[in-house]
């Protein structure tokens, strides 16, 4: 019999990819996107080079529409653990008046996929770790680990890197950077199950409470501020709602729910009947929209 | 607690490995809800009687679902009450068998599908090579498409006799060429059921078609399986990831650590297990030092065994760096030859003689395929003989490291048996290979340290031996220039040796031609030649059209980076054909020399030249005047 259980062995994988990633990369960073796997990455790397502190920065890419508590809860983070956090807008998207109302996917390509490349050009990093995880969507599931970007940051599926046994290659030529995803064989009910066992803070609004929401098109979508748009025959009404994955608010449907404590979280999502990306609105768009986007540069 | 399960599915095209995965997880009711309702969406557009076609489930990529095949690995992750399971769905077509193998390097147990009305292919044979070669150590032949052959018990009990044959026949031709220290069975278990994908038999329960058939259904079998692994019993071992420096400590959870200047080497344990006071011994250094601490990421512990990640702290400094292996006990063999059997993955083919980088545990290091004893044919296990090896293709092998290196067999530890080989020049993953064993070779065969070595044979001659590599086209006046300035040298009372492509080639290399492999060997006997003659002292001054990057940078790694001067002769090729001092350019325009570089092959301009030189418009004399100028930094 195995003495290590499955969650041992996931995170002593995710522990020896992250050493591996800061003894050969020349300029490595944590991408943090103040979500539950985003809080188990920095967990995780926590542990992988204790007691010393993470050797690399992390970096969140701000789209400014972010829950209002994800930022706080951001901010709070770095300060209490004395790590580098970057944080990085586009500004010019900005200044246009880019926002998730009016410019559709052309929103997300901006100020995500635009803004993380801008960011990873301005600090020259040649690796950055992500949070993906493989059973979150097709694309996804046929992604290495160690995933490599051309010198425009685009993804060539057809073309992948070998990688066998735990020996990963990490030579690449100036100006090309890799991708890590230290979580590629997580699932969801890993990740919930292992916040629960390392008691990992996560962001509040994972917690079921009462919230101002509206309804459209079959999201339960949170009113965070006043930027929010309501459309004819929308009203606001208060509901008791939490958040299995966080993005922009205007973008990330709710769900009804009494789970307002970690062991009722976990339970709900182990006997869950729909997977987590349906709460993204941009998925759903049309079949491949994940791949192509990935392609173009999306993390 | 639940355990984890890795295993790869394979099989030939068309034998239904998606449809089996994607049924299975299906009918065990182990998909959410909304990808259920995609896959009858998906299914409704590409096919044409509405039914659920299952492998859309895994087809992920939009290339393949067009092609109708799979082209690379994908990962499926599914929890039963008794077990988690990670599914890689690995592509069955020749052509990507590297994507295979990807499958199978991760794999603890192999699922390969037969179809039952075409019986077993070359395909299937190929496949459970490839398995055995990654180090999969149990397998399970599901006999797909029962449903065809009307679920017939005669034609199933002949399809799985006929496995058994096969799998004990490839196993023992893996492990014939080995030295007796291999008692190990290259596979521990094997289970054979007739299922039908499509239907659903023997997939999750009891096939009612099949009452015949008296084991139990795939799922039950694999929540079921010991796969733990049964290492050779040998001590502990952990190659060393990284160091932790002491000086930036983290606010997290350090203040009840005693010690401030915390020196700690990380690594994930990759056999047997340690404990608190235990002395190791750190090769290849063979220093030894007692566990002062155990931590398992964070948590001290007394104890900590295979498969976690940890930090140790010693009680004293030794030498350890990344790539070291710490050992209690003797551990394994240190050594600098091996032969090993390498799955070749880049386009470009492996040639012998060719210098690459290879990662065998956490180190890095150069390392030269010596020659390639026989290459394996994949499909029938026959031995070849081989000067090259193409992409897919299986060869025996013997490497040598650029210095003496940490490693095992593969049988007894895939961390430090298994490698890869790098491309120097392109980065690219060309290689995976596995070590059969060390070569004793290398240890009769050690540098004979000789008393007067190239510090006193140079220091008497009061120069430092350095090789000037001349690189350009044919007639760039590479030569004249590496002639001059050897007077010039000579007249300075230094020690000099002139090296001429065309010369070499009349003597020491008069037995090679131009093909590719022979242009290898012709640049690295001239390097170990250059490097003898630096040994003794002397200033080289080698002219070598050397048109390709990835022979000089074979050069450079030989002779030494330091002592390698490169010096780019950059004149034209214009002004190179209209010289054309020995009419060569007027008989490859003629056609009557193929592969004249320039002409009918590429020249690679050296991306980093020490030194270039343009000798257009210039007298030798003012060539000459100002290479010296350059080269003063280095030679006076």
């Amino acid at each position: 019999m195995n003495p290590l259980s499955h969650l041992d062995e996931l995170e002593a994988e995710s522990v020896y990819i992250m050493r591996e990633v800061a003894a050969e990369c020349e300029k490595p960073v944590m991408l943090y996107s103040i979500g539950k796997d985003s809080s188990v990455m920095l967990h995780l790397a926590l542990k992988a080079f204790f007691p010393e502190k993470p050797p690399f920065p992390f970096l969140h890419i701000d789209t400014t529409w972010k829950f209002h508590e994800m930022t706080e809860f951001r901010d709070r983070r770095a300060k209490e653990l004395g790590i580098e956090m970057l944080v990085y807008t586009n500004e010019e998207g900005l200044a246009q008046g880019v926002n998730p109302f009016d410019y559709g996917a052309a929103y997300t390509d901006i100020m995500k996929t635009q803004a993380l490349k801008q960011a990873l050009n301005k600090y020259g990093f040649t690796a950055a770790f992500g949070g993906g995880r493989r059973d979150e969507e097709k694309s996804r599931a046929k992604e290495r680990i160690f995933s490599f970007r051309n010198t425009e940051h685009a993804w060539e599926p057809k073309n992948q890197r070998p990688e066998m046994w735990k020996l990963y290659n990490t030579r690449i030529k100036k100006g090309e950077s890799i991708r890590v995803f230290p979580l590629s064989n997580w699932t969801e009910a890993d990740i919930w199950q292992y916040i629960q066992r390392e008691k990992i803070e996560i962001v509040p609004l994972y917690f079921a409470k009462l919230r101002p929401v509206v309804y459209r098109d079959g999201n339960i979508i949170m009113v965070d501020d006043g930027r929010m748009r309501l459309k004819e025959g929308e009203k606001m009404e208060m509901k008791k709602i939490r958040f299995r994955t966080l993005g922009c608010y205007p973008l990330t449907g709710g769900m009804e729910s009494q789970a307002d404590t970690l062991d009722a979280i976990v339970a709900e999502t182990l006997g869950a009947v729909s997977s987590e990306r349906t709460s993204r609105v941009i998925d759903h768009e049309e079949s491949g929209s994940m791949e192509r986007r990935k392609r173009e540069g999306y993390f | 607690m639940k355990d984890l399960l890795k295993f790869v599915t394979c099989g030939s095209v068309d034998d239904g490995k998606s449809t089996l995965l994607g049924h299975m997880l299906y009918d065990a009711k182990l998909l959410y809800t909304d990808q259920r309702q995609a896959l009858e969406l998906d299914s409704r557009i590409g096919n044409k009687d509405g039914r659920i076609d299952y492998s859309l489930l895994l087809d992920g990529l939009m290339a393949e679902r067009e092609q109708g095949i799979t082209i690379d690995v994908a990962y499926r992750y599914f929890h039963t009450q008794n077990r988690s399971f990670i599914a890689a769905d690995a592509p069955g077509h020749e052509e990507y068998t590297r994507n295979m193998a990807v499958g199978a390097s991760f794999a603890q147990l192999a699922l390969i599908l037969v179809d039952a009305s075409r019986g077993i292919l070359v395909q299937t044979k190929r496949h459970i090579r490839i398995c055995i070669l990654m180090g999969i150590r149990h397998y399970v032949f599901a006999v797909n498409k029962m449903d065809l052959l009307s679920y017939n018990r005669e034609s199933y009990l002949k399809i799985q006799k006929e496995l058994e044959k096969i799998i004990d026949e490839i196993s023992s031709e893996a492990f014939q060429k080995q030295n007796a220290s291999a008692a190990v069975l290259p596979y521990e278990s094997v289970y054979i059921l007739p299922v039908s994908a499509a239907e659903g038999d023997n997939i999750t329960k009891k096939s009612g078609n099949m009452t015949w058939f008296e084991g139990c259904p795939l799922l039950e079998y694999l929540e079921t399986v010991d796969v733990t692994y049964k290492n050779s019993g040998s001590g502990f071992m952990m190659p060393v990831q990284r160091v932790v420096k002491p000086q930036s400590r983290c606010a997290w959870k350090t203040s009840s650590l005693e010690d401030t200047n915390f020196r700690g080497f990380q690594g994930q344990i990759e056999n047997g297990l340690l404990h608190t006071g235990e002395e190791i011994t750190a090769l290849p250094s063979r220093e030894k030092a007692k566990v002062e601490e155990i931590f398992v990421t964070d948590r001290k512990v007394e104890t900590a065994v295979a498969g976690q990640a940890v930090t140790l702290r010693l009680d004293k400094e030794i030498d350890i760096s990344r790539g070291s292996v710490l050992v209690t006990g003797k551990g394994p063999d240190v050594s600098s030859m091996c032969t090993a059997v390498l799955l070749w993955m880049d386009e470009v083919p492996l040639l012998a003689g060719k210098n690459y980088y290879i990662k065998v545990g956490t180190k890095m290091l150069p390392a030269t395929v010596m020659s390639i004893k026989y290459s394996i044919d994949v499909n029938t296990g026959m031995h070849l003989p081989a000067q090259q090896l193409q992409k897919n293709e299986i060869a025996c092998c013997d490497l040598v490291f650029s210095e003496k290196t940490v490693f095992t067999s593969f049988e007894q530890n895939k961390a430090l048996g298994g490698f890869l080989l790098i491309d120097r020049i392109s980065n690219q993953t060309a290689a995976c290979g596995v070590i059969r064993h060390s070569l004793r070779r290398s240890d009769n065969l050690t540098w004979q340290e000789t008393t007067i070595g190239r510090k006193e044979r140079s220091e008497q001659k009061g120069q430092s031996p350095k090789t000037l590599w001349f690189t350009g086209l044919s007639g760039a006046g590479k030569t004249a220039l590496a002639n001059e300035i050897e007077k010039r040298l000579w007249k300075m009372g230094k020690h000099t040796m002139l090296l001429d492509g065309d010369n070499v080639r009349m003597g020491l290399n008069k037995n090679l031609g131009f093909k590719e492999q022979d242009r290898i060997e012709n640049i690295r006997r001239v390097s170990e030649v250059a490097k003898l003659f630096n040994d003794a002292g002397l200033i080289v001054l080698a002219s070598f059209i050397s048109p390709f990057e990835r022979d000089r940078e074979n050069a450079r790694e030989i002779i030494g980076r330091d002592d390698f001067i490169e010096i780019y002769v950059s004149t034209s090729l214009k002004e190179c054909e209209r010289r054309d001092v020995k009419g060569l350019y007027r008989k490859a325009r003629a056609g009557e020399i193929p592969n004249f570089t320039g002409i009918g092959s590429p020249y690679e301009v050296p991306e980093n030249p020490d030194i270039v030189i343009n000798t257009e418009g210039k007298s030798l004399s003012e060539n000459a005047d100002d290479l010296m100028r350059q080269l003063e930094k280095w030679l006076l």
